[in-house]
């Protein structure tokens, strides 16, 4: 009760103090609360890290390595979830991509260039298949990307073995693509700048083009927003072809970086990049979300995930920190969208 | 001569599922700055005959036309084209997005150039608040404010300025009042006699024969898919009407509880 209390007052007193550039409508954004939790979450970790150089240049770089790769198919996982579906398929997607480029490059001696774009491209088509089973049968989309996790991930393992032998691939990547994908500098490995090139497009993709407005509208209404002529099926589709290929260019870093790769499927992906969407504010049955909101979840799974090494907490207990962090960040969701929709009452009061 | 006024009208529809017969020989007009109210119970066909006009649906016989002249959709989207809109219950609107934004979804309007096109905001607020006051909905502003903060009766009157303001002639209301309380559904009939001001030719579907009283010019009652009724305003009283749309089944009892409903509004 003591929380809905503060969180309804909260807008209306700023909005009183400034003018018309409203405070309220920061603190009403998606991504306030994501940026609260992740300042509160650094502290923690700054005060029981000092002393270990958790504030170095080195352990900024250290959790920021570990949030690219989840922030780079978080992003696209989040507008899945804006647009009222999910897609759990990254966990085998990623593996796959990163055997598909060290088998076809290493051991069958292609060019790096053409195994670059063959990845993309059996990414592309993964994704192709798991939008068109989602919107061509009524089923819901968590079970068809369970089946192609399955899928992908099976057949990853199987034709490693069938084709290589063995279940990891070791590769020598030439230096324009380590240059590109799996170098560092200044101590950031490649991922976290295309990390950052990617935010900026798909926040200009959401927040500022009119796509982004049907990303919102399939979320809130599929079928009012297809009424409003809004191609929703084609939408979802390439949604669901982006979130596979940047699963891929996530992979395609990871293998280049370390010379090596593995089919296992990766099941912890497909937590931490909804983890880090819901952290970052995206509401679970779609309508509402942003990048920001989303940058900021990854960043708090990164410094809880990694920083925790700097600190002389219990290695395991991180995963206890993310449960309850995630628990916490749902139930704030839930009072964000009362509180960002009941702006008819608090208005009354002013 | 009349005929050419209408714009739209249905010449002996018929439409059936399979084997089921769900609308039967419906014939209906409405002409502009007029408000036609379909009335029904539950099960009558209300929801096929507004699908049918709206495109949806295909008429398994008889002819649609638009101005005099025979037209048939391919679907939603060319109906919307030819200048019908369909407002539904809940208004059709986003309860999470910006009024702005709820409001020009699917037709946003741009600035800039190339792929660089950014939504333009203040022109989206500016015109979606100004069109909506203009129905008179004065509390509202600020166009960034989110849909989910309105009323039910706002949502509905944001959903027809938005189909006013996109070009539509006709106006397919269906059941706007059904969930709102008495002021709320006052309120829609407000706005819905201001679309009818404008010249559009409204079809306003509803069970409740007292808000079908109030801004109905003509009205035709559907009973198990067809015709049972078709007059026009002061033709029939609020009971006829009502037993008309019971369909003659248990009359005492159900003009009993009708009576007890209209005494209470």
């Amino acid at each position: 009760m003591a929380h809905t209390e503060t969180t309804s007052s909260e807008p209306s007193s700023p909005k009183s103090a400034s003018s018309q550039f409203s405070l309220g409508e920061l603190i009403r954004s998606p991504a306030m609360g994501a940026f609260v939790g992740m300042v509160i979450v650094f502290a923690i970790f700054a005060m029981f890290g000092f002393s270990r150089n958790f504030l170095s240049i080195a352990g900024f770089a250290n959790w920021m390595n570990f949030a690219s790769t989840v922030g780079i198919i978080a992003i696209p996982v989040a507008f899945l979830m804006i647009a009222g579906e999910l897609d759990i398929s990254t966990g085998a997607v990623l593996p796959a991509s990163a055997m598909m480029l060290g088998i076809s490059v290493n051991h069958y001696d292609f060019p790096m260039w053409l195994g670059i774009i063959m990845t993309l491209t059996m990414a592309a088509s993964v994704g192709l298949v798991n939008g068109l089973l989602v919107t061509r049968t009524q089923v819901p989309s968590f079970i068809v990307t369970l089946a192609t996790l399955f899928a992908v991930g099976g057949l990853t393992l199987a034709l490693s073995d069938f084709l290589i032998n063995n279940t990891n691939v070791s590769l020598q990547s030439p230096d324009w693509a380590k240059a590109l994908f799996g170098t560092r500098y200044f101590g950031f490995r490649s991922a976290v700048y295309w990390w950052i090139g990617l935010i900026v497009i798909f926040w200009f993709f959401l927040h500022k083009s009119p796509w982004g407005n049907w990303v919102f509208a399939v979320g809130g209404d599929s079928e009012s927003a297809r009424n409003a002529g809004i191609p929703v099926n084609k939408l979802k589709i390439w949604l669901f072809v982006l979130c596979s290929v940047c699963t891929a260019l996530a992979g395609m870093c990871q293998v280049i970086q370390f010379n090596s790769a593995q089919s296992a499927t990766f099941f912890n992906m497909i937590f931490f990049t909804i983890i880090a969407s819901v952290v970052g504010g995206v509401l679970l049955n779609g309508g509402f979300g942003s990048v920001a909101g989303v940058v900021f979840g990854t960043m708090t799974l990164g410094i809880v995930q990694q920083g925790i090494n700097y600190t002389d907490i219990d290695r395991n207990l991180s995963l206890l920190i993310i449960g309850v962090m995630l628990l916490i960040a749902v139930l704030m969701n839930g009072t964000f969208q009362s509180l960002a929709t009941s702006w008819s009452s608090s208005k009354k009061e002013d | 001569m009349s005929n050419s006024e209408n714009v739209l009208e249905l010449k002996n529809v018929d439409k059936s599922f399979g084997p089921i017969d769900v609308l039967h020989n419906i014939s209906l007009s409405v002409k502009a700055g007029e408000v036609l109210c379909l009335l029904g119970d539950n099960g009558a066909g209300k929801s096929t005959l507004i699908k049918t006009m709206a495109g949806v649906h295909a008429p398994t016989r008889g002819e649609i036309l638009m101005d005099g002249k025979p037209i048939s959709f391919n679907g939603p989207k060319t109906a919307q084209e030819a200048g019908i809109a369909c407002v539904h219950q809940f208004g059709g609107t986003f309860p999470l997005m910006s009024i702005a934004r709820s409001f020009f979804a699917g037709v946003e309007p741009t600035k800039g150039w190339g792929p660089f096109k950014v939504f333009d905001r203040e022109k989206a607020n500016e015109i979606a608040v100004r069109e909506v006051r203009n129905f008179g909905i004065t509390r509202i502003e600020d166009g960034d404010r989110l849909v989910g903060g309105l009323s039910g009766g706002e949502r509905q009157s944001l959903a027809i300025a938005r189909a006013v303001y996109f070009g539509a002639r006709v106006l397919i209301l269906d059941e706007p009042t059904a969930a709102l309380g008495v002021k709320q559904s006052a309120h829609v009939l407000r706005i819905v006699n201001e679309a009818k001001r404008r010249g559009l030719a409204v079809i306003f579907i509803t069970h409740q024969v007292m808000h079908a009283m109030a801004v109905g010019d003509h009205f035709a009652v559907l009973i198990r898919g067809s015709i049972a009724a078709d007059f026009r305003k002061g033709e029939r009283s609020r009971e006829e009407i009502a037993d008309l749309m019971a369909g003659g089944e248990s009359m005492v009892d159900l003009e009993a509880s009708i009576d007890g409903e209209a005494a209470t509004v």
